[in-house]
């Protein structure tokens, strides 16, 4: 739409735009000064919007009342290893079902899809019982397993390559390249940003997974990030909300600096999804 | 393409199809097999037929999750889309203000649910909140948003809404670029008014997006979780116990595995219906 207007609707637009960003950023900015305030500004003047005496004491209290860096460490290895698990196991399933003519190759692509519409909180009870007979519980591998293929990702790896001209893998062929190098080597640049948007939405997804982690572990040493903020708020007693806000800064940040730094491919992934690559 | 050996692509595809098998059929079976036993997780399961179905009915506990999960998405789903689409036209032109809008907008999206839901929690709260306080300066009692049964349902819906209209934000932003400008210049020459060109060009060709969008963010929104354990844990009086929270509080409150699994072979069954549902409007929509 062109960005015609008539001159006296101008200032009604900017009011317009800058109400919707208040209605959107408000929220982070208040997150943002209320982890800088202490007890006495919560308590004293909840409304107030700058904090009386800005300090750091929400994230020392942070810091030291729970092991972050622990937590950081497993959400970042969960949430790495599920994204690269996804994208390298999608490549040749996607290629199979793209390129090669083979018996069941319909049935295939049917499971792929069927796979589709069971979303953890359908499976959790199962699959909670089964990596409790296997001893998983309480486990990182038991927290990455159950994510390491991806159905919508399989399904966008082989929309990607449908496209790829026949000619290219059997030239590779003929130069004598394996499969498994063709479809690393040849064809994965050909779609990287396929891959780098299932990537880096997988990654931002699990980062901030909550539910399976709530149910697979009880224990810190595999407790992840949203968990260990999440349960600021429930430990302890009294008017935390500057140590919460806190905590909420630690688990946002991150994934509002992969939004700054990777965004036309992020918009890409939820374009992807909405068409079918 | 013939595969250079015939047993190719059965060993590509053995992972991926391993992994499926393992944590997404075999769950589906299972998951059928536990809902027919009365199982702790601690002692012996013991079978009992359709019990935990005929439970699960008698109690009315299902009618009312299933209900409160419904109402919730359907709000969520028109909001978010009617707030969705009316962004994407307002903010489908260059500039770098406006470029910031749609990121800030969008940026909610990929917030974590317990980011969300804690800042809201924190926003609402009853006695501190900076909604209750504002209510106060100007001389109105505040509700107790997420203590009063009667609120809690929509203000979960309203938080639900400010994340996830990014969603719908940036796919109606997609199916704009595929209005045809020079239908929309002509029909301003002809005097048709912006409301005009919106109903008889933009409409019908956003057709298949909001088909899409509507879809997708209602399935979603019947999978909700975090936003319920984080802010009401289903609570006050079971007023947002929706479907999954139910399902998970039956699992791990009460111990009851078999009537967990049933419940949540009910869910299979309606995203089935919500899936099957979407593709026979999709293929009503292509014909």
């Amino acid at each position: 739409m062109s960005a015609r207007h008539k001159p006296a609707l101008r200032p009604l637009y900017a009011f317009g735009l800058g109400l919707i960003a208040a209605i959107w950023l408000f929220p982070y900015l208040w997150m943002a000064l209320t982890s800088f305030k202490s007890l006495d500004d919560i308590v004293v003047a909840p409304a107030a919007i700058w904090p009386a005496h800005p300090s750091l004491a929400a994230y020392r209290t942070v810091l030291a009342s729970t092991p972050i860096a622990r937590y950081f460490w497993n959400t970042s290895v969960m949430a790495l290893s599920i994204a690269a698990l996804q994208v390298l196991l999608a490549l040749p399933a996607g290629y199979a079902l793209a390129k090669l003519r083979f018996r069941g190759r319909r049935l295939t692509l049917v499971l792929v899809l069927a796979t589709l519409i069971l979303p953890a909180q359908v499976r959790f009870i199962p699959v909670f019982t089964l990596l409790a007979k296997l001893g998983l519980v309480n486990t990182m591998a038991g927290l990455v397993l159950p994510f390491a293929v991806s159905a919508l990702g399989t399904f966008l790896v082989r929309q990607g390559l449908a496209s790829v001209p026949d000619s290219l893998i059997e030239a590779a062929r003929i130069d004598g390249a394996s499969e498994l190098r063709i479809v690393y080597v040849i064809l994965a640049p050909l779609i990287a940003p396929t891959l780098l948007a299932l990537f880096l939405f997988s990654f931002v997804s699990h980062w901030n997974d909550y539910f399976w982690p709530l149910v697979l572990t009880t224990d810190e040493h595999v407790r992840t990030l949203p968990l260990a903020v999440a349960l600021l708020r429930e430990q302890g007693t009294g008017v935390r909300w500057h140590i919460v806000m806190a905590g909420n800064v630690l688990l946002s940040m991150p994934v509002l600096a992969v939004f700054a730094l990777t965004q036309r491919h992020l918009l890409r992934a939820v374009t992807l999804r909405g068409f079918g690559g | 393409m013939k595969p250079s050996r015939a047993y190719d692509p059965y060993w590509m595809l053995l992972p991926t199809l391993g992994f499926l098998l393992v944590f997404f059929l075999f769950p589906l079976a299972l998951l059928a097999k536990t809902s027919l036993f009365d199982w702790d997780l601690l002692s012996e399961p013991r079978f009992v037929g359709l019990e935990n179905y005929r439970a699960l009915l008698r109690s009315g506990e299902l009618w009312s999750s299933l209900w409160t999960t419904l109402s919730i998405s359907v709000v969520v789903v028109l909001a978010s889309m009617a707030a969705g689409l009316a962004l994407a036209i307002a903010l489908d032109r260059p500039g770098r203000f406006v470029a910031f809008v749609r990121s800030a907008v969008f940026s909610a999206y990929l917030l974590s649910w317990v980011s969300v839901a804690l800042l809201f929690l924190w926003l609402l709260d009853a006695d501190v909140g900076i909604f209750a306080r504002t209510f106060h300066a100007l001389g109105w009692t505040s509700p107790r948003w997420l203590g009063d049964p009667a609120f809690a349902p929509w203000a979960i819906a309203a938080v639900t809404v400010w994340k996830i209209t990014g969603y719908a934000l940036v796919l109606f932003l997609a199916g704009l670029q595929d209005t045809p400008q020079s239908v929309l210049e002509a029909a301003e020459l002809d005097g048709a008014t912006p409301f005009e060109r919106f109903c008889n060009v933009t409409w019908p060709i956003l057709q298949p997006t909001t088909l899409f969008v509507a879809t997708t963010s209602l399935i979603a929104s019947f999978q909700m979780f975090d936003v319920v354990r984080v802010m009401t844990q289903g609570g006050p009086v079971r007023s947002t116990s929706v479907l999954v929270y139910a399902i998970y509080e039956q699992l791990f409150l009460d111990l009851r595995v078999g009537r967990a699994s049933a419940e949540a072979l009910v869910f299979v069954v309606v995203l089935l219906a919500l899936t099957v549902g979407e593709l026979w409007l999709f293929r009503r929509s292509e014909a």
